[in-house]
């Protein structure tokens, strides 16, 4: 039905939503930029002169209907504009993980088969250089930052800006071609593609088509009520899903604005200006702010601490509630309101939540205590559950039931079914086209009747029917004595310590459990200033002895944790060591957007696990490491092997109490 | 106008500044003896040389801060005397120190800023009142510093204290301050020493990025060979205050004497 009326307004492509957005909106900010710090800002109608400029430009260049154009860069105003304005032309964009290595890129460049690559400034230009004949299909390179670019060979080669003079030049000659292919955009034609990062293998690029986008965004935006008067900040990298529906699909759709930072590290001090009213972070970043809030406070005077202390209490006990519109006590209304002046406020303006009205979190579990701190400082912080294959949204906490331990219930539109093997299966408009180029990968995930399986096990929990989500369906595994195995469950619990940054389980077909422990640089190396604990590498610190026995005594409190659950006790961990290096997706370790490859680390780090099993107190260690530039080198280490103490599950304790 | 282009398409023009016959005594000390070489517009010239050599005292006779006893110097043809520090700034010199030189109480902006003096002509009662002319210089000088961070990719530090910044950042702050002035000649008194690889690789980049984008002449004296080989268009080579050597990175490496002097033997 609202289908029929999306089509019937002809809004079926990003362009005409663009062309309406310069007619409803034309005086309202579409985009922001911090530049020369100042925010520098274009209006709807401007945005689209601007992105009508680069597409012309781009048919000048001879760009064709169905070409891929990649588009590797920072988010900048200029980066989204180069997506629209190849969608204008026919073809796809397809974003670029800009921090990924040329190896990377010389996949992802050849397998979509890109004829034109954007790239933000001379570093990615030398990737792309770098890739050269590895990915033929590539003809023309089209830079925004023109920094450092002179002395290179422009015979393929422009800069942005150039293309949208050239552009506007050809409005007489090529205006009308443009008009064209644009109007014949419909609903099935590709909107984008992007390529999922994969715990395991290869890279696949997903096929999002132009009504997998709008219509997600149209559902979403309706749930969160999202208006033109939103302010997002884009900052998570733009090959990410998420990015091209908060910053694309929604910022188009509901016309609000889209802010980009100055660079990646002024962002904290950028959101604090903007001030967003919507706005997305991994875990991570809401872990990071806890934390830095939590040191500062550490050195604050008496007296504030006794505040912060006092009305913190108070949010813990009120502010939920008041979220969540239940009934609270007018002296309770008082306390929490004194405290709003007092603390609540200005520590929101300080991190940039003032005008928030609704947070998302998605990617990996978040922390119960930090979920509560955010929550009960009044910021209307969700959490979601996501896949690019579903064009983000599958479940999405409603207002009023929001809980640190579910994923919330079905987005609008997305049908929810659980497979006997407890892997969650979802169908919905959002369901992407297919995987490019690879139709055994689409068959093996998407059934005949648009059922995708999303390779995460979870449950509907009773009475609430909200989804509760495990772990990975295939990481879930048996111990050899056949008790389950699940070591998200447990990494979980681990990395709630601020102390902890990573952690690795393994115990799959073994008769105890293990883990690899990453510490957190920011909040261990605090702790050691505060100690007086000197270290002159983070291996070193690593290797601490008290840092060891802090950390055992997490793995402890975790083990008395997680042999409360009958069904998953086995987990416990026996023996752990603390890695001497951080995971890093430059090494492989990880995945671009900070996920565990648990086979490449079994594998790198074999001796590692096997001395763990072996029963040995120290093991010794060389490791490749890659530097930033591509550069390999090599560490050694000599690592303690700690033992900690297990609980009996929590039926066998009630058969002891007997 | 001799012009011509090195190998990676830079211009390098006329001699901008003619040194010769330097000779710089400390009393009984002769710092630098009979010296002479010269810095042509565009390119990047070092100066290097083991401990003592005399290569800072040469930067200072560059900059005018040292009077030679014996020699000329010539900037632009024109015969250069004694100079007062703000005479040397007005002639287009910008320098950055070996150990730096900053305001430590000041944010990096106000530092920065402050390398902009020259430009301010407002009278003093507009500056007070921050009205007219003095406000317009604010906002003009403010963009070009703004231009300036945004090219040494220091904007997430703009308004923190200069004290509070680890060394690496420091020596680029530095580096802004000395572009501010618009130098036509750009000094840099062993800009990566105290560096580790990856901030010198930054450095590197920064200063071919300043050559190249605003056309600035460097002259730098450094220790680490690999940087200099890598970065500069010639290199003069001094020992116990003589020149020893003169020519392009490949003609220096070279050098019989060069090679006994400096590179063979190891010094530090």
């Amino acid at each position: 039905m609202q289908n029929a009326e999306a089509a019937q307004a002809g809004l079926q492509s990003i362009p005409a939503l663009l062309a309406r957005n310069a007619v409803r909106f034309g005086g309202r900010p579409a985009y922001r930029e911090k530049e020369f710090g100042i925010w520098q800002s274009w209006t709807w109608a401007e945005a689209a002169t601007e992105i009508r400029a680069l597409a012309l430009g781009f048919l000048v260049l001879g760009l064709n209907r169905g070409d891929r154009v990649a588009i590797v860069g920072r988010n900048r105003p200029a980066h989204y504009w180069a997506m629209v304005a190849a969608q204008m032309c026919g073809a796809v964009p397809v974003p670029l993980y800009q921090d990924a290595v040329a190896e990377e890129m010389a996949y992802v460049l050849h397998h979509c088969g890109a004829r034109f690559v954007v790239c933000g400034d001379q570093e990615q230009v030398d990737k792309v250089l770098e890739v050269g004949e590895r990915a033929p299909s590539v003809e023309h390179i089209v830079y925004t930052d023109k920094r450092g670019m002179r002395k290179y060979d422009h015979s393929h080669m422009n800069a942005l800006a150039d293309v949208q003079a050239e552009g506007r030049a050809a409005e007489q000659r090529l205006g009308a071609e443009l008009d064209s292919r644009t109007a014949v955009l419909g609903y099935d034609d590709t909107c984008v593609m992007l390529y999922t990062s994969g715990t395991t293998g290869k890279p696949k690029g997903v096929v999002l088509s132009n009504r997998n986008i709008i219509e997600t965004a149209k559902n979403s935006a309706a749930f969160d009520h999202l208006t033109e008067r939103e302010e997002v900040l884009a900052y998570l990298p733009m090959a990410w899903v998420g990015d091209f529906i908060f910053s694309v699909g929604q910022a188009y759709w509901a016309g609000f604005t889209v802010n980009c930072p100055e660079s990646a590290h002024t962002m904290m001090t950028d959101m604090r200006e903007i001030g967003p009213t919507y706005f997305f972070a991994p875990p991570r970043v809401f872990e990071g702010q806890l934390t830095s809030v939590m040191i500062r406070m550490e050195d604050a005077g008496r007296l504030k601490r006794w505040l912060f202390r006092h009305f913190m209490a108070v949010a813990r006990r009120v502010g939920p509630a008041l979220l969540d519109g239940k009934p609270v006590g007018l002296l309770d209304r008082l306390h929490h309101a004194l405290g709003n002046v007092l603390i609540y406020g200005p520590l929101k303006n300080t991190l940039g939540y003032s005008r928030i009205r609704v947070g998302y979190t998605a990617g990996e579990a978040i922390g119960p205590e930090i979920f509560d701190f955010y929550r009960s400082l009044g910021i209307n912080l969700k959490q979601l559950y996501g896949q690019t294959e579903a064009s983000v949204f599958i479940t999405q906490q409603p207002d009023g039931q929001v809980r640190s331990d579910t994923v919330g219930v079905p987005s609008p539109g997305v049908e929810l079914r659980i497979a006997p093997s407890g892997e969650v299966f979802y169908r919905s408009p959002g369901v992407f086209v297919e995987y490019y180029n690879n139709p055994e990968s689409t068959a093996s995930t998407k059934d005949a009747e648009g059922w995708v399986a999303t390779g995460d096990a979870g449950f509907f929990e009773e009475g609430s029917g909200h989804l509760r989500i495990i772990d990975r369906a295939k990481d879930v595994g048996r111990m050899a004595d056949g008790r389950m195995f699940a070591p998200k469950y447990v990494e979980n619990k681990l990395k709630f310590y601020p102390n902890i940054l990573e952690a690795v389980v393994f115990g799959a077909g073994r008769d105890m459990c293990t883990a690899f422990i990453n510490i957190d640089l920011t909040a261990v190396g605090n702790w050691a200033e505060r100690n007086n604990i000197a270290y002159a590498s983070y291996q070193e610190l690593a290797g601490h002895p008290q840092v060891y026995a802090t950390i055992k005594e997490h793995v402890e409190a975790v083990n008395d944790s997680v042999a409360r659950d009958p069904m998953l006790s086995g987990c416990q961990i026996s023996r752990f060591l603390v890695l001497h290096k951080e995971l890093d997706p430059d090494d492989g370790e990880m995945t671009r957007t900070r996920k565990v490859r648990r086979n490449i680390i079994a594998e790198k780090y074999a001796d590692l696990i096997d001395a763990l099993y072996d029963g040995r107190d120290t093991v010794s260690t060389r490791t490749e490491v890659t530097y930033e530039d591509g550069r390999k080198g090599e560490i050694r280490a000599t690592l303690k092997i700690e033992s900690a103490r297990t609980f009996p599950t929590a039926q066998s304790q009630k058969v002891a109490a007997e | 106008m001799t012009e011509e282009l090195t190998p990676d398409g830079r211009r390098i023009g006329d001699v901008l500044m003619d040194l010769k016959n330097i000779t710089l005594r400390f009393g009984g000390v002769t710092a630098i003896k009979d010296i002479s070489f010269n810095i042509r517009e565009g390119e990047i010239r070092a100066i290097i040389g083991p401990n003592g050599a005399g290569k800072s005292s040469m930067l200072n006779v560059i900059s005018g801060f040292y009077v030679p006893q014996e020699g000329e110097i010539r900037f632009r043809g024109e015969r250069r005397g004694p100079m007062r520090p703000y005479e040397v700034a007005r002639l287009g010199i910008a320098r950055t120190f070996q150990n730096i030189a900053l305001f430590d109480g000041m944010s990096v902006l106000d530092n920065i800023m402050t390398g902009r003096l020259n430009m301010m002509k407002a009278p003093i009662w507009s500056q007070a009142l921050w009205w007219g002319r003095a406000e317009r210089e604010e906002v003009e000088n403010r963009e070009q510093v703004e231009k300036i961070i945004d090219f040494l990719e220091i904007q997430n530090i703009r308004k923190t204290p200069v004290g509070r910044l680890p060394y690496g950042l420091k020596k680029r702050v530095e580096l802004a301050r000395a572009l501010a002035a618009e130098p036509k000649i750009l000094l840099l008194d062993e800009p990566m020493a105290g560096m580790n690889v990856e901030e010198k690789e930054d450095m590197c980049r920064f200063i071919l990025d300043v050559n190249d984008e605003f056309g600035t002449t460097i002259a730098l004296i450094e220790h680490d060979m690999g940087v200099v080989m890598d970065l500069s268009d010639r290199v003069v080579v001094m020992d116990y205050g003589r020149k020893i050597g003169d020519g392009t990175p490949d003609e220096v490496r070279n050098n019989p004497e060069v090679i006994s002097a400096y590179l063979g033997v190891a010094h530090e």
